[in-house]
């Protein structure tokens, strides 16, 4: 286990990779990595996600083959707007999964099963927009076909939580532990980026035992990266940044906004990146809401 | 005090879709269900169990008496214990509802949320749904992409395998409609005060079931009113929603 910068967690990735993605919609999610995905040449990707700018930025870079998921969404804004224009343009391929057939192919993952049967998707379009999802016969007495959801086995997993130590236990605070843990479990190796490293006596200092939400056995690498969830939430520590959303949304209008944005917000470094965002809100500082 | 508005007879027959449901968790999607399903907790189906939207529980007096995190949530979903109320871009006579695509699926004209989890809660427990703009864009006679499993796709699964399959009521800014008629076709149970059935026939793409008899919905009574107006939305976010007429 060792700690790593963003930049060296994807140094780990390859292009190609099916990746998971932590948090759910716009919260928790590990945007400092994914920022990081953005400085390096990763393509070709397959990403797993409850969708939301996760998904939403490695679109409008051009990194992604294939998205897996249920939605995508900014939860304050309902519609995600790369995404949008990803599947309005054909550019992407979507497997487009009920939520809990998402979970399900995670659980098989982290099982090491080929499958886990669930009843959602039957009757649904999911079966005939994935015309490889098969249905499964109960072998007991009630002999009710289900769906076959197979395992999303992923290469790799990215993770955003609120403390970890420098050996991979790591804590959420807030109130949802989304399904960061499945995520580990589902890949072959998993990084956890946080927004504070401490000792791992300091871990359940800040919470109760059941906020320890990943342990070492499901992570490879850690990294340290302050308010790298933004402009996801990452409560308590912040919540999510709207103005700044807007901001994204905004800029995702038009190929000449999106590329002030870029050139403003993601031509440079992490630091570069939170630096930039806390130009924009002195702009807007007094600024009606 | 002043009659009620088209919104605030909106949120009652929200909150009617609850009725007799016991305590199983309620979830609102939209303003107008969520208000509904607080003033269902608030007065004739108190056992219900609400979400704040995050990850907490909340009682009648907004205080926290349970944690429900997504995961949670699903497992409530396969186990039964809920009636969503969720919104509709699409819905046809059957009952399917979509809220992922309009258009081809392969390059839609124009991408909504995703089938979220519309196919996982329609196969397992009741649900409604809210159309806060009751029109042919919305009741259409075949939806672009099945995300909400309606009775025709439900019938033609093996048996057994729908028995959890349950539409309950369709609220709009129009109407209540449900699908007790005989081949579970859509069909319209009452029309709001001041609408005639046939707005909300020229509203629907495809024919309705209309019943001899039709009913008008119920207004809210005082008490029902001066907690929508007082206590749930004292700012009447709700009028901006459904205008009345």
């Amino acid at each position: 286990m060792t700690v790593l910068t963003p930049d060296e967690v994807v140094a780990e990735l390859r292009s190609g990779m099916t990746i998971g993605i932590g948090g759910w919609g716009s919260r928790r999610k590990p945007m400092a990595l994914v920022r990081a995905i953005l400085r390096s040449d990763l393509r070709d990707l397959t990403v797993v996600s409850y969708a939301g700018p996760d998904v939403g930025l490695l679109l409008a870079a051009g990194r992604v083959r294939t998205v897996v998921t249920g939605f995508a969404s900014l939860d304050s804004i309902p519609l995600e707007p790369h995404f949008r224009q990803a599947r309005q343009n054909a550019t992407i391929r979507l497997m487009e999964l009920d939520e809990g057939m998402l979970q399900a192919g995670l659980q098989a993952a982290a099982h090491r099963l080929p499958f886990l049967p669930i009843r959602a998707g039957l009757g649904s379009d999911v079966l005939r927009v994935n015309p490889e999802l098969r249905t499964v016969r109960s072998p007991y007495p009630d002999g009710e076909d289900l769906v076959a959801m197979p395992a999303l086995r992923l290469d790799a997993a990215l993770v955003h939580l609120g403390r970890a130590d420098a050996r991979g236990n790591a804590q959420y605070l807030g109130p949802d532990p989304y399904f960061d843990d499945l995520f580990c479990l589902a890949a072959d190796r998993a990084f956890v980026s946080c927004e504070e490293i401490v000792p791992t006596a300091g871990l359940l200092a800040a919470g109760p035992p059941q906020s320890l939400l990943v342990n070492r056995a499901m992570v490879h690498g850690v990294a340290h990266t302050p308010r790298g969830a933004h402009f996801t939430s990452c409560v308590p520590d912040y919540p999510r940044d709207e103005a700044f959303q807007a901001e994204y949304v905004a800029a995702a209008a038009s190929p000449q906004a999106w590329a002030e944005f870029t050139g403003r917000y993601l031509s440079g470094d992490e630091a570069g990146y939170q630096e930039a965002v806390r130009g924009f809100h002195d702009e807007h500082a007094g600024a009606p809401a | 005090m002043t009659e009620a508005s088209r919104a605030e007879v909106c949120v009652l027959a929200c909150a009617e879709a609850w009725r007799g449901d016991g305590a199983i968790l309620a979830s609102p999607m939209g303003l107008i269900p969520s208000l509904g399903a607080r003033l269902a907790q608030l007065t004739f189906a108190p056992d219900l169990l609400l979400s704040d939207g995050e990850a907490y529980l909340l009682g009648p007096d907004q205080v926290v008496e349970g944690w429900l995190p997504y995961r949670s949530v699903f497992t409530m979903v396969a186990a039964g214990r809920r009636h969503v109320m969720m919104g509709a871009s699409q819905l046809d006579r059957c009952g399917n509802q979509n809220i992922s695509c309009i258009g081809d699926w392969a390059r839609p004209r124009a991408q909504l949320l995703g089938v979220r989890g519309a196919p996982g809660n329609t196969i397992n427990h009741p649900v409604s749904y809210w159309v806060p703009r009751h029109s042919p864009r919305v009741f259409v006679p075949a939806v672009d992409m099945v995300s909400g499993v309606g009775y025709d796709r439900a019938a033609r699964l093996a048996p057994g395998q729908a028995r959890f399959h349950e539409l309950r009521v369709v609220v709009t800014n129009l109407a209540v409609l449900d699908f007790q008629a005989p081949d579970h076709a859509m069909r319209l149970r009452s029309v709001h005060p001041g609408v005639t059935v046939a707005e909300v026939t020229e509203a629907t793409g495809f024919p309705l079931v209309i019943p001899d008899q039709i009913a008008v919905t119920r207004r809210p009574d005082a008490a029902e009113l001066a907690l929508i107006r007082d206590r749930l939305d004292p700012a009447g976010q709700r009028d901006r929603e459904v205008p009345s007429p």
